[in-house]
């Protein structure tokens, strides 16, 4: 039987790990490779960076993180922030990245997904949402970490990379991302049923019962958390032993 | 000992180089090459493989020599080869991801794509999922049944004879995610991601 993941996810900005509390007032907490070596060594699914650096300049120290991550961990590594061009995807690839996020390239032009996909195979093509509601049942999707309304509906784009070689989606929302009061199940609840691949939730987790509704109230295929884990709150393995109890088949 | 992992730019090795490379650390000689001499001398090859079946199968014959010397080494010589992903896929007669494709005729059977009982289960089939042994393995030696490891894949090898199954794994049906004949191995899950098992397969593979 697939288990579900848990995957800890670690923001990183100038190639030191913070998480932000709605995007803004981040706080430095450390050093990214450690900190993917202790996740995985404590029984992560996966490992999420997101670089949250926002010049060019600083871009090379992503990739030098997960070049020594790459060597250390032996779980999937996904990385995110910033993928914008066929170039990008090549160099986190080569370092040792075994899945990109896109976000924003992605809602710019959904051809990018469908070319990244062709070229490097959907299995490593991670589409990032970030939605926002906007009435009832109806969420739109935003871009540069929450600041860009673009007017397009989560659902429906969500179907559209489906359709354009997307391997899982990793959906964010806006309103619970850094509130600690549990996932959009609503906002999951419509992309899971809609579409037929694996959904990651994310945003908004701040206690174990969160996870569990992200996964069985939701139906996600994994869920993502940062602060829960990184402020020692929770082990993975604590995580992992409560959904377990709960009848949630994880990996032990 | 040479072990020579091929780099017949079939996508992303990166984890396979980096997994390989912690277990040989100072006992093997890893290589990563297309280079067709180097390929023929080593003493096993590690043959991984991303993407669709059409594209790794594009890109093999896309280096002169590369499929006979291949042939050579596994059919001819007998000298030990894991396909890893679409490696193993590859060793079946013919895949039908994107368009019809033959593949290289290995082991009788086809690749075809999971049957998702119309959406029941989400594909690809992302995530950890526990493997059954069927057989006594060389390379899963020491590996529980009911191990985790590490999937990627939307398409599923089906061998005619049933006997080169080593280990399944439950997505919908049972799905053949490892086998083994003679000098020839391959899993379907990716060791390499697959955390301390992977590795203890890598190590086994290694001392074949």
């Amino acid at each position: 039987m697939l288990k579900n993941r848990i995957i800890p996810c670690l923001d990183v900005k100038n190639g030191r790990v913070v998480k932000g509390i709605n995007f803004v007032e981040l706080k430095d907490a450390g050093d990214p490779v450690e900190q993917a070596k202790i996740y995985s060594d404590g029984g992560a699914d996966e490992i999420c960076f997101l670089d949250i650096t926002a010049s060019n300049e600083n871009r090379d120290t992503i990739i030098d993180i997960v070049k020594k991550t790459a060597k250390k961990c032996f779980v999937p590594l996904t990385v995110g922030g910033g993928v914008r061009t066929i170039q990008n995807i090549t160099d986190l690839l080569l370092a040792g990245a075994d899945k990109v996020s896109i976000n924003t390239a992605a809602v710019k032009n959904v051809d990018f997904v469908k070319e990244a996909s062709k070229k490097f195979g959907n299995q490593c093509i991670v589409v990032a949402i970030d939605a926002k509601k906007v009435s009832e049942n109806k969420w739109e999707v935003f871009t540069h970490g929450g600041s860009n309304k673009t007017g397009i509906d989560a659902v429906e784009f969500a179907k559209k990379v489906e359709v354009n070689g997307a391997g899982e989606i990793l959906l964010t929302s806006m309103d619970k991302d850094g509130t600690k009061s549990g996932y959009d199940v609503e906002l999951l609840k419509a992309i899971t049923t809609n579409t037929n691949i694996p959904v990651i939730a994310s945003g908004g987790v701040g206690t174990l019962d969160h996870l569990y509704d992200g996964i069985v109230k939701g139906g996600a295929s994994a869920v993502l958390a940062a602060s829960i884990f990184h402020y020692g709150e929770f082990k993975i393995k604590e995580a992992k032993e409560y959904l377990n109890s709960k009848n949630v088949s994880v990996r032990l | 000992m040479n072990v020579t992992i091929v780099d017949y730019q079939s996508g992303n090795i990166s984890s396979v180089i980096n997994s390989f490379t912690e277990i040989a650390k100072g006992k093997v000689n890893l290589e990563v090459t297309s280079d067709i001499k180097k390929i023929k001398f080593s003493d096993k090859i590690v043959l991984p493989g991303q993407g669709s079946f059409k594209s790794c199968v594009d890109s093999l014959n896309n280096i002169d020599g590369l499929v006979e010397t291949l042939n050579e080494f596994v059919i001819t010589n007998k000298k030990p080869l894991l396909g890893i992903c679409v490696g193993l896929q590859m060793f079946a007669d013919v895949g039908y991801e994107e368009a019809e494709t033959k593949g290289l005729s290995w082991i009788p059977g086809k690749v075809s794509k999971i049957d998702n009982q119309k959406g029941k289960f989400k594909l690809p089939h992302i995530g950890w999922n526990e493997i059954e042994i069927e057989k006594k393995s060389k390379i899963l030696k020491d590996i529980k049944d009911k191990s985790h490891m590490y999937f990627v894949h939307s398409y599923e090898f089906i061998p005619e004879d049933k006997s080169v199954i080593s280990a399944t794994t439950d997505y919908s049906t049972k799905i053949v995610c490892a086998v083994e004949r003679d000098n020839l191995f391959g899993t379907q899950f990716h060791p390499e991601k697959s955390d301390k098992s992977g590795l203890k397969i890598i190590d086994n593979f290694m001392k074949l």
